[in-house]
């Protein structure tokens, strides 16, 4: 329903852009004030009751900030666009609101088949509905709102709603890695409010079109810095990156929904908004360097993992970091190549989530050693995944075209570091996602095994929509982008459109689409056509001592043994300890140094 | 002419040998005999393989080895058996172990007898394979 | 016109890599102090495995060997043709993930361990063949391999620190000591065959043939370094394609296959060490 909704209402208004002013706010000022004095009042007794007392500090000062500000200086500012709708949040509000839909129709069967595995978790699933349709409203919000106290005040919405399905299994685990996501992510908040304090006090507006339009003198920057800060924490970026990868907990429609494709798009969609003063100025140079950090460091960390939810978030804080890169650059090039990214990279994750949930039913195991029965156990699911994990790095699927125009805009932009991380970020992902491609291709029958559960209809349905969807989305992305992307760019930049791939490289594509096609003839190799003539098949080559099943040779004594084949993890390589120490000092010295020479320049 | 005699590619396999016809076969790949020149590779592989080099007798643990090395093998294929062990039990044929030559198991083409089979020997045992590799492929179009 | 052209790529590619493997292994074999086969060998290889029973393990791995070789050759039509350097990368990655991919459809021992190898040379030599690009596109301001081989002064005047980088990972692609960790030519590997080991007949031809192109298209990357607007230029791009050519085959001979760490750790801090060296001093000069 929502999402035929959502349609709609895009389509209409696509055209000229909507916008919306509204006279009589004051109800919903103190509305909202009351709602984030409620919040706020909660996550102070909780802080304080969990002994977080940083979290209790962080909501303290911020809610304080913003009543007091509330009630002083807003009087006297006038915002006039509340509500816009451009090409931009056309897009943001499409992935919401389609996606969103989606994953809430099979998180009905997912719950359903989840509280049966865990019967120890308390069933509250009514609540778990609840947050997850506020949470949806909030993101609409955040993307449709132009004031910026709405912003915030949806800023704030979700990342409760976070907090509350995080820690939706009660478990010890959940509630510490709940209350540390809700840590950082007010303490974004606390940095948003006061960009906002600061904004409203210096230059008497609170429009976020205001602020994009401005000249970039200090105080503007010193605002943008903060702005980012936050939407740095909402997105998991490093040093902020660790609530991510302890939101895992939650059950998997949470990570589909939030922790990949809309909740943590709300941090990178700010910072798209406000590319065009990131750039050249410190703020950008900073962002840029702390996005490729991110996106390199990890990369890497996403060999490690066993647990596929776990390659999932940092494969998804890693292309996070990779958007940051792109939006910060601030070139047309570079932002045409950001918002393609947050498109593919939200559906094509969302897919990932979605099968990795259904498989953990279904095979009652995340671990990724264990799915190489997939193919044969549940051909649908397997080739689903395949094809979201091909979606997230392959040519000549969408993030790849992204990539490309992504390294074209980095060379133009002159900044060398940034083109030789994204070499060597690229390099990583494609280990990771290959040999778990290659695990997923394995076509072993395993001897005796039995399906924990089948895989419910209604988990089987928005699967497939999502699949159809990352296809077409990889086909029609030139459409995306004639009729979308490069009108927004040309609207913000005013200078004539740029097309970043020639049409000769387009048909190329189309010729590689039809090829991968192919791929999806293999499974069809089963079919017993008169076609291929019949092949001789033996058994597998294990030095003559094959016993006949190609999963047990004989060994020593004439015993025979089982054969076990792993990926690679490369775990005494790739510290991931380290590795996250070393990169949050790198990082933070980064937003130090930011900090410094912002400030620096302010007391000149 | 044709491909094959070209191009034979050979899988070494010791059954039970003592290691004397292996050395030497490994050694007819050494500069002075230099198999290569007649386009012989040897590979580990059965699957890539042509001629199965079998030396030394065979007992009742290598049977199977074997069987499923040469069915791991495509068509055509050609058996060598190197040194009068592989070819008939050489002096361990009387042993408790030892079921015979490998013709027990398996077709044999090409006996190349010896003990050790000189490098010459196998290079021409070898060759000889290779020419009856060209006629199982004459064979096989035919069909 | 264009068709004609496409054609003769795709026919000629093979054949010359074809002969310079024949050329290899003579060479190497002369080396060694031996005689060595006939140059033509590896064309009855090739045509002797065509006549070969194709015996599988299941119904899909050979099905990747052939789409690796489609790949391939689409990535030898846009290089040769003058087309856009990048995408070629791209199409070559794609190609080889789908080779790894066969390796792990059978599933067997050798050849899972084959693909893991595989991957790694991959992850290996992937940020130098960028930072190539890269580095071309500094240079010449167009990632199309028509406006890189048609400056002024070839490439190579510009970018010396990143073209002995290219030649260092050059091993990772020709399948040659000291990188030829996952499938390589000479036999009794570490892996018995790497990848390729449950492969026969016609896929292993395919699989050939594919190391061909692969041989072409990587000195295809040395020539554009050294070509330039003059024909003697390019005379001299593809002398001294046959001298690096030689050269890998020296460092073949006298060197011994490394281990993963080393490889990965090694091609990496070389990739990045020279890389950001040259493109720093570029960045200099203003282009």
């Amino acid at each position: 329903m929502t999402a035929v909704l959502t349609v709609l209402t895009v389509v209409k208004y696509f055209g000229n852009g909507l916008v919306l002013s509204f006279q009589q706010t004051e109800v919903m000022d103190v509305l909202m004030l009351a709602v984030e004095i409620g919040m706020a009042a909660y996550i102070i007794i909780t802080g304080f009751k969990e002994k977080k007392y940083l979290l209790a500090l962080f909501s303290i000062i911020q809610i304080v900030m913003i009543v007091g500000f509330e009630f002083t200086e807003k009087k006297g500012i006038e915002v006039h666009d509340y509500i816009v709708l451009d090409k931009l949040s056309g897009i943001m509000v499409l992935i919401a609101g389609i996606i969103g839909s989606l994953i809430s129709i099979y998180a009905v069967g997912y719950m359903k088949s989840y509280h049966a595995h865990h019967k120890e978790v308390k069933e509250r699933k009514s609540f778990f509905f609840s947050v997850i349709f506020i949470f949806l409203s909030a993101m609409f919000g955040l993307v449709l709102s132009n004031h910026l106290m709405w912003i915030y005040f949806c800023w704030e919405i979700t990342t409760f709603c976070s907090y509350l399905l995080i820690g939706y299994t009660k478990t010890d685990e959940a509630k510490h890695n709940a209350l540390q996501a809700l840590t950082m992510n007010v303490g974004g908040g606390l940095s948003f409010a006061a960009a906002i304090v600061i904004l409203g006090t210096k230059f008497h507006t609170l429009e976020l079109s205001a602020l994009t339009s401005m000249k970039p003198n200090t105080i503007v920057l010193v605002c943008v810095f903060l702005l980012c800060l936050a939407a740095l924490t909402k997105s998991a970026q490093l040093p902020f990156s660790s609530w991510l990868l302890g939101a895992m907990v939650a059950p998997t429609p949470s990570s589909a929904l939030l922790h990949s494709a809309t909740m943590v798009k709300a941090g990178v969609y700010l910072i798209i908004r406000l590319a065009p003063l990131l750039g050249e100025s410190v703020v950008g140079r900073v962002m840029t360097l702390i996005g490729a950090v991110t996106f390199l460091a990890c990369s890497m960390m996403a060999i490690t993992p066993h647990d596929a939810k776990k390659v999932l978030a940092y494969s998804t804080i890693a292309n996070l970091g990779l958007i940051v890169m792109c939006a910060s650059v601030g070139t047309q090039e570079s932002l045409w190549a950001a918002i393609l990214l947050v498109i593919f990279h939200a559906v094509s994750k969302s897919l990932m989530f979605l099968t990795v949930g259904s498989i953990e039913n279904v095979i009652g195991s995340r671990n990724i050693e264990n799915m190489n029965v997939l193919m044969q156990v549940s051909r649908g699911l397997s080739i689903a995944l395949i094809i979201g994990i091909c979606g997230m790095f392959l040519a000549p699927f969408g993030m790849l075209i992204s990539k490309w125009v992504a390294m074209k805009s980095f060379i133009d932009s002159k900044n060398i570091l940034i083109v030789v991380i994204l070499a060597y970020g690229s390099a990583a992902t494609m280990f990771y996602w290959g040999k778990w491609l290659g695990k997923l291709n394995c076509n072993r029958k395993p001897k005796g095994y039995e399906k924990k559960m089948e895989l419910r209809k209604d988990e089987k349905a928005p699967i497939f929509f999502l699949t159809a969807i990352v296809l077409v989305s990889c086909l029609g992305y030139p459409l995306a982008s004639r009729y979308a992307i490069v009108p927004y760019l040309v609207k913000i930049f005013g200078t004539p459109p740029v097309i970043p791939i020639g049409t000769g490289d387009q048909i190329l594509m189309v010729l590689m689409i039809f090829m991968v096609s192919m791929l999806v003839l293999v499974p069809m190799g089963h079919v017993p056509t008169g076609l291929f003539p019949k092949r001789r098949e033996t058994p597998i080559y294990m030095a003559g001592e094959n016993s006949g099943d190609d999963q047990h040779f004989i060994g020593s004594f004439g015993i025979e043994r089982k054969s076990d084949l792993s990926n690679w993890y490369m775990e005494e390589v790739l510290n991931t300890k380290k590795i996250t120490f070393w990169c949050n000092i790198v990082s933070v010295t980064l937003l130090g140094a930011g900090m410094i020479l912002l400030i620096g320049r302010w007391g000149m | 002419m044709n491909s094959n005699k070209k191009s034979p590619w050979v899988l070494h396999y010791d059954a039970t040998s003592c290691n004397g016809c292996d050395i030497e076969v490994l050694a007819s790949f050494t500069p002075v005999h230099d198999l290569e020149r007649f386009g012989v590779v040897n590979t580990g592989d059965p699957r890539h393989a042509d001629i199965l080099l079998i030396t030394g007798s065979v007992n009742q643990q290598s049977i199977p080895v074997i069987k499923q090395l040469y069915e791991q093998m495509p068509d055509p294929k050609a058996v060598v058996a190197v040194g009068i062990c592989a070819t008939s039990g050489g002096i361990f044929k009387d042993c408790y172990n030892v079921v015979g030559g490998v013709d027990k198991v398996l077709p044999v083409d090409v006996y190349v007898p010896g003990c050790a089979a000189r490098p010459q020997a196998i290079i021409d045992g070898i060759l000889k394979a290779a020419s009856i590799l060209e006629e199982k492929e004459k064979a096989l179009k035919e069909r | 016109m264009l068709a004609i052209k496409v054609i003769l790529i795709i026919i000629l590619t093979p054949l010359a890599g074809g002969l310079l493997v024949g050329f290899d292994r003579m060479i190497s074999a002369r080396m060694q102090g031996r005689q060595g086969p006939p140059v033509l060998q590896p064309f009855y290889d090739v045509w002797k495995l065509l006549s070969k029973e194709t015996i599988e393990v299941n119904r899909f791995h050979r099905f990747y060997v052939y789409l690796s070789l489609m790949f391939i050759i689409l990535t030898a039509v846009v290089m040769f043709s003058g087309g856009d350097i990048l995408l070629a990368i791209f199409i070559l990655s794609l190609g080889a993930m789908f080779f790894t991919l066969g390796g792990y459809a059978s599933w067997s021992p050798y050849s899972v361990v084959g693909a893991e190898r595989e991957l790694l040379q991959m992850m290996a030599y992937e940020p130098m063949m960028f930072i190539v690009a890269a580095g071309l596109y500094y240079v010449s301001n167009s990632f199309f391999v028509r406006d890189i081989i048609n400056l002024e002064k070839p490439a190579i005047v510009y970018l010396p620190a990143i073209f002995v980088g290219l030649v260092y990972i050059l091993p990772f692609k020709l399948r040659k000591s000291p990188f030829d960790l996952s499938v390589s030519e000479e036999a009794n590997q570490e892996v018995i065959q790497g990848i390729s080991t449950e492969y026969s007949g016609r896929a292993l031809a395919a699989i050939e043939v594919t190391h061909w192109y692969e041989t072409i298209i990587a000195l295809g990357f040395v020539y554009v370094f050294f070509a330039a607007n003059s024909t003697l230029s390019r005379v001299l791009a593809v002398l001294v394609c046959l001298i690096v050519y030689l050269f890998e085959m020296i460092v073949d001979n006298s060197t011994v296959r490394v281990r993963w760490q080393k490889a990965l750790s090694s091609a990496w801090i070389v990739s990045g060490v020279l890389g950001i060296v040259n493109l720093t001093i570029l960045s200099f000069f203003n282009f």
